[in-house]
């Protein structure tokens, strides 16, 4: 008997630990189902607020739904419920215990609205309730969301929270937080001193606007203090600025160097002036696009490795319709670089309005897979990772054509018939395909890029206008039939224009290049690397 | 080399042309019809969004037959192709009128390509009923603008951000693309803001290209400036393609909606289309019409554009809604008028009131401009906005900003006796700064 009740009193204590006590619950409930009255955002504030106060961990489910946007009022009984989507209909979960309750139609909900004020206030009421959270990365965004809103009252958790953290690095970031609160509070001098040097340690944007504020409400030595500290931030923000030119300018490079390679094989080593390029890019994104739309219907679980299946197919969508372009129409244009030109352009007009009558005019979705989203920071710098792929990708691409053209003997035959395609034929090279191959080589390297530029741009029919005049100016001012000109001249251009575009605007910057490149095309008309020897006058 | 190119553009152009010619002549004329207009771009730039509204023309027309036609006759769509030629709008718009001689045109999506057929239908004394937002500033006796002006459009939505529930924006970006409706509006927005006390190194102004696709270095100044420690929103009148490529920066480099909320003019459920929305959730837009509004008339228009394109992906838009009421104004103004032709139309479209899809009703006013709600709406992750602002009543568009120094005197009324787009009310004589 003593057994059983000492049983049953150990399952109480535990199930006490685990479930907030009834009282409390019914509390809970009573405030959820206040959502059902609550009309307009700042009556729905209200009750966010008031569940908040409680400080109970178990209010987060109901929280975290409604700024997700799942929170639903069923219309027959008023019941608050968090909703998940499952085919037409939405199945119904408790809002406390997570439970499945029920199931309904959407016509026979309604959802609970949000705004962004409404979301802030809940970011903020979050914070405070999952500092002792399990998940390290929880407490981590709960460390950031407080310093982003220091309050006088989150002194005393932010306390509690750092005596009781083990990890460093969320510690720290606690200390910040703590300080940023110290700092709006009505705490002595010494104290708010001490809160600005850990402030000003951190030394990023979120600081700076921080001690901004401060400076602008305070007087004396802490004013003194924020004002230095400002000015501190300042200087090493104004250095990591010059180094965020350098990358972007980089990572402009990356992509014009992958936009204009393909061309720099067609136009550059062939001489073909190929006014459709741009629309090779843009199969290659609409290549992306079809593997995605069958990725999605048939096999989810692939999504992450979509551009990867698509790169191969890019390359050969695109290098066949090359490959046909040159049969059909160019290799009878050689050596009539304006007849070239306009078919060219004609055909550039052709598939574009292909592509739109097959696809329809609007944009297409490209996701962008796990692994290409968002981004991390190298000190103050924040660095994409879609764009650090690409920036990758991009070199990978050159580093590939180059072997190709300088190591193989398909390279080797390539390089003959540019420079001399009468001793080429006499050694017994078939230079028609040997023609129609580079070509479609070109073409299919523009294809590849289609897939990266997908990650970036729009995936619409205009897609290859955009790109066809910056990757002609790459070429051209990187030296015509030159790998290295190419790669030179994209990051060089790149960078420029980066460096450029915060003084000057992007409109002038834009002209400024122009400009540039039309004077420095003046005083060397072939290039930065001009090819030398007989092959040039052919 | 020089006059070689000046041939080619030549060439290209005839042919461009030529193309038009041949797609216009099949459209067969009977005599028995009324012949109506639709002048949007098929190819080019602009296809993306104007392709659109040539369809929900068709539909409208079709179902107006089958209500039986106006005035006893079936209606006959004409559909040219301008191909986002500013030029060649001018050259279709006088085909339609001189040629195909019909009774009103639906087109035009920039201001540029409005400014270009603006003489030929003075000239010709046609009707343009003109579908888009645009930056005011015009008033003419034979266009009909059922977009939204500034004062329909940009001004609540700034009233908005500077309120408790938009977040009492202190510090304001105005990001746009360079051309004039981007240009005027911030050029509004800023006499507006500075109106209501916002000092001017709290305003940032910054333009970028069209088509513009490298946003990197403009979201983080846009990051820096928001890093004051004031509440900072963004303005976007950034322009068609370049959005995609703007949005998915803002939202690799985490700027939030909660933190530096985005409020767009340009954004609707077609750019969202092509766009993972998941980080875009809460950024907003201002329009006068959402595909999400839950009413009756909107309900059904969706079911009858989804069958008419035959694809219930395809989403509906703010200038749709503005054809749609455009088309039924006119369709009311000619069963008032008796009669199709553009004069006597023309004095009977003011005063029309048909109904919005939003659940009131629009009214032509004198000034030529529609009365509408003003919605705001958040990005949600399925692609649709939800409406979390409307104007309390319906909103007069205002074609003469009061917040110009050039335009504030400026009213226009094209009943008789004024019968005036630029009436100067402190000099009291039509005209002055009015042709633009």
């Amino acid at each position: 008997m003593l057994l059983l009740r000492a049983i049953g009193l150990m399952l109480l204590l535990t199930m006490a630990g685990l479930t907030p006590s009834k009282a409390a619950e019914a509390d809970l409930r009573a405030s959820i189902g206040k959502f059902a009255t609550a009309t307009g955002f700042s009556a729905t504030e209200a009750v966010v607020r008031e569940l908040a106060a409680s400080g109970d961990p178990a209010v987060e489910r109901p929280l975290s739904a409604l700024t997700d946007g799942n929170l639903y009022i069923r219309k027959a009984d008023s019941q608050v419920f968090v909703g998940k989507e499952s085919g037409n209909s939405i199945e119904l979960l408790d809002p406390l215990s997570g439970e499945n309750a029920a199931e309904a139609a959407k016509a026979d909900l309604t959802k609970i609205k949000v705004n962004n004020g409404l979301r802030r206030v809940i970011r903020d009421a979050l914070g405070t309730l999952t500092l002792r959270a399990r998940d390290a990365s929880v407490r981590l965004a709960a460390a950031m969301t407080m310093f982003k809103t220091p309050d006088a009252a989150n002194i005393e958790p932010l306390d509690a929270a750092i005596a009781a953290e083990i990890d460093p690095s969320v510690k720290a970031l606690f200390e910040q937080a703590r300080a940023a609160s110290v700092l709006v509070s009505d705490k002595p001098e010494a104290d708010k001193l001490a809160a600005i040097s850990v402030v000003a340690a951190r030394g990023d944007r979120d600081a700076l606007s921080l001690l901004t504020s401060v400076e602008a409400n305070a007087r004396g030595a802490v004013k003194e203090a924020a004002t230095a500290a400002i000015g501190k931030i300042n200087a090493t923000l104004a250095v990591w600025d010059a180094g965020q030119n350098i990358w972007y300018g980089i990572s402009l490079g990356s992509v014009l160097l992958l936009a204009a390679i393909g061309l720099a094989i067609t136009f550059g080593v062939m001489g073909v002036i190929n006014m459709a390029h741009g629309e090779m890019v843009m199969l290659g994104a609409y290549t992306t696009f079809v593997v995605q739309q069958v990725i999605r219907t048939s096999f989810p679980g692939l999504f992450d490795w979509s551009l990867v299946i698509a790169l191969p197919l890019a390359f050969l969508v695109a290098g066949l319709v090359g490959l046909a372009i040159e049969r059909g129409i160019i290799r009878f244009l050689y050596g009539r670089p304006l007849e070239t030109l306009l078919a060219t352009w004609g055909v550039s007009l052709v598939l574009q309005q292909a592509v739109r009558t097959i696809f329809g005019p609007t944009n297409q979705e490209v996701g962008n897979p796990s692994w290409m989203s968002g981004s991390f920071d190298v000190g103050q710098l924040a660095i994409t990772w879609n764009r650090l792929w690409i920036l990758v990708f991009a070199l990978a691409v050159f580093g590939v054509l180059l072997y190709v053209m300088k190591r193989t003997a398909w390279g080797l035959q390539m390089r003959a018939v540019t420079a001399n395609r009468r001793m080429a034929a006499s050694m017994g090279i078939r230079t028609p395909w040997v023609d129609a191959l580079t070509f479609a080589l070109g073409s299919g390297i523009a294809g590849i890029a289609g897939v990266a530029l997908s990650q970036i741009d729009n995936v619409s029919p205009n897609l290859g206008r955009g790109y066809i005049i910056d990757s002609f100016m790459v070429v051209v001012f990187g030296g015509v039939g030159n790998l290295w000109g190419t790669l030179v001249g994209a990051f060089s251009l790149g960078i420029v224009n980066k460096f450029l575009e915060p003084y000057a605007g992007a409109v002038l910057g834009k002209i400024v290049v122009l400009v540039l490149i039309i004077l420095f095309i003046q005083k060397r008309p072939r290039g930065l690397f001009a090819l030398k020897g007989r092959a040039v006058e052919a | 080399m020089r006059g070689n190119f000046a041939k080619i553009t030549k060439i290209l152009s005839a042919g461009v042309v030529a193309a038009g010619l041949l797609a216009s002549a099949s459209a067969k004329a009977a005599e028995d019809t009324i012949k109506v207009g639709i002048l949007h771009s098929l190819s080019g730039t602009m296809a993306i969004s104007e392709t659109t509204l040539k369809d929900v023309m068709l539909m409208l027309i079709d179902e107006q037959n089958a209500k039986g036609g106006l005035l006893g006759k079936k209606l006959e769509a004409v559909v040219v192709d301008p191909a986002s030629n500013w030029p060649l709008f001018a050259e279709k718009a006088r085909e339609l009128i001189s040629k195909d001689k019909v009774a009103a045109v639906f087109g035009c999506w920039t201001s540029v390509s409005r400014k270009s057929v603006l003489p030929v239908f003075s000239e010709l004394d046609n009707i343009l009923f003109y579908p888009v937002q645009y930056e005011g500033e015009e008033s003419e006796r034979n266009v009909f603008y059922t977009g939204a002006a500034p004062n329909q459009q940009a001004i609540p939505a700034v009233d908005y951000l500077m309120s408790a529930d938009g977040g009492s924006v202190k510090r304001w970006v105005l990001e746009g693309t360079d051309y004039v409706y981007p240009r005027t509006t911030n050029k509004i927005l800023e006499a507006y803001l500075k109106s209501k006390g916002v000092p001017a190194e709290d305003i940032m102004v910054n333009y970028t290209p069209f088509g513009f696709s490298d946003w990197q270095t403009e979201v983080s100044a846009i990051k820096k400036f928001g890093s004051a420690g004031k509440k900072t929103a963004v303005v976007s009148t950034v322009n068609g393609d370049a959005n995609v490529p703007f949005y998915k920066e803002l939202g690799n480099q985490g700027v939030k909606a909660e933190d530096i909320p985005v409020m767009a003019f340009s954004v609707g459920e077609e750019e969202l289309a092509g766009l993972d929305t998941g980080p875009l959730v809460g950024h907003l837009a201002a329009w006068n019409y959402f595909e999400s509004i839950d009413t009756p008339a909107n309900k059904k228009f969706i079911d009858d554009w989804h069958k008419f394109i035959k694809n219930d992906k395809r989403t509906t838009n703010d200038p749709m809604e503005a054809h749609y009421i455009g088309f039924n104004m006119w369709v009311k103004a000619v069963e008032k008028a008796g009669t199709t032709d553009p004069d006597k139309v023309i004095d009977a479209m003011v005063g029309v009131s048909v109904p919005n899809l939003t659940g009131g009703y629009s009214t032509m006013m004198p000034n030529h401009h529609i009365t509408k709600p003003v919605l705001i709406g958040e990005i949600q992750a399925d692609g649709q906005f939800e409406a979390v602002s409307q104007t309390p009543g319906l909103v007069m568009g205002d074609e003469w900003s009061d917040y110009l120094p050039d335009s504030k005197d400026l009213i226009s009324d094209w009943r008789a006796p004024l019968s005036c787009g630029n009436f100067n009310v402190a000099t009291g004589k039509c005209g002055g700064k009015g042709t633009n």
